[in-house]
């Protein structure tokens, strides 16, 4: 059944929101920490877990499968609440700091990625993607 | 005609997440339409739209000068709900089901690597040019370097260590401006970033930081990447929040003294 898929994905998100919480508490900072990282590794986890064991029928994919489909209408979503009003109002300081720190970190990816090797073989097939709800977003 | 307009104002109030699910359909489908018929395919329709999304934000926020962009507007609430930390954070989870390991596994160390560089750079840059636009004690340069990792780590990093509100509205809206440029700049600067493989979205997630500016980034730039930037980049703001007040205004106190 669909709801079996989103009750996992909602069950990992749920353990690692509460994960990276204590985390936060552990090391004495107020916030999260990493708990959607820690549910990320979680999915792929249960993913693996229960398909191994043959526990992982199609429609229980679609469940997750749905909301990561769902990912870039929900991140438009996001972009249409940013306080941009305070972000423009925020003068040079902000906008230079801003802007050098991301020119600063553009090099710095560009200089790590350029040194990685070229496709080492097997790897030189584009990223797979198997969420068949996706297949039109190419 | 006003009954008409009330009740259909109304269905739209009530109806919050519902009514956020065709406005934001409505987008998807205009800036597809732009993507192909404007720009000839060159540019992303999920590009177009996030940049939609901002104007859209912006409108809202001069219109009710709230913080929360289009949410702020009573007809368009559901945007809050369906854009929130919430639904926001479920979908970027389930994009971990796409994830292939092995491809993860390989970039784990470089990945740690560019989040440690991702809150160090531009902490030194933001403390930097604060200091050069007169901001040079201690406490103002660390908040101001702590919003340019990212606009949480800034207001944690200031209320740990007691900046000034007006510092703290500066240091929050580094942050912002900063997740506006990775969002909007990502796809344009994905040739020169080398932004491909799963590796070196993972290089991106780290150093860019920002949730919602790697997540915004990599969905107009290439979608498959989602899950490999996202899943270091979710541990941007834990660091940052656990560096900033601690490590970091340590080093610049005993640098500006």
């Amino acid at each position: 059944m669909i709801i079996y898929g989103t009750a996992l994905l909602a069950l990992c998100h749920l353990l690692g929101i509460f994960l990276g919480d204590l985390l936060g508490q552990a090391l004495g900072v107020k916030t999260n920490v990493g708990g959607v990282g820690i549910a990320m590794l979680l999915l792929i986890t249960a993913r693996i877990y229960m398909h191994r064991k043959g526990i992982l029928p199609k429609l229980t994919e679609l469940g997750v499968e749905y909301w990561g489909a769902m990912y870039i209408p929900v991140v438009v979503a996001m972009a249409a609440q940013q306080d941009m009003v305070s972000a423009l109002r925020g003068g040079p300081v902000a906008l230079l700091s801003a802007l050098a720190a991301v020119a600063v970190c553009a090099v710095v990816i560009s200089l790590i990625n350029r040194a990685e090797r070229p496709a080492s073989g097997a790897l030189a097939e584009p990223v797979r993607n198997d969420n068949p709800l996706l297949n039109e977003t190419e | 005609m006003t009954a008409m307009r009330e009740i259909r104002e109304r269905a739209a109030l009530q109806n919050g997440l519902v009514s956020a699910f065709m406005v934001v359909g409505l987008i998807v489908l205009l800036s597809g339409q732009i993507s192909r018929r404007l720009t000839f395919g060159r540019v992303h329709g999920s590009a177009i739209a996030i940049v939609i999304g901002l104007v859209l934000a912006y409108w809202g926020g001069t219109r009710t000068g709230g913080h929360r962009g289009l949410a702020d507007m009573s007809l368009f609430g559901g945007i809050g709900l369906m854009g929130g930390a919430m639904l926001r954070d479920f979908a970027i989870v389930a994009t971990a089901f796409e994830v292939q390991v092995t491809e993860a596994r390989q970039a784990g160390l470089i990945g740690v690597v560019s989040l440690l560089l991702g809150t160090l750079l531009p902490f030194v840059v933001g403390a930097a040019i604060a200091w050069s636009f007169g901001y040079s004690d201690a406490v103002s340069m660390t908040t101001i370097g702590a919003g340019a990792v990212t606009y949480i780590v800034g207001p944690v990093t200031g209320a740990a260590i007691g900046a000034s509100p007006d510092v703290m509205a500066l240091s929050i809206a580094t942050g912002l401006v900063k997740a506006i440029l990775v969002m909007v700049g990502t796809p344009m600067a994905a040739r020169f970033l080398r932004l491909k493989t799963p590796r070196s979205a993972m290089v991106f997630g780290g150093l860019a930081g920002t949730v919602s500016g790697v997540s915004a980034g990599l969905a107009a730039t290439d979608r498959k990447l989602v899950p490999y930037g996202a899943l270091v980049a979710t541990f941007h703001t834990g660091l940052g929040c656990l560096l900033g007040p601690s490590v970091l205004f340590f080093a610049v106190k005993a640098v500006v003294g």
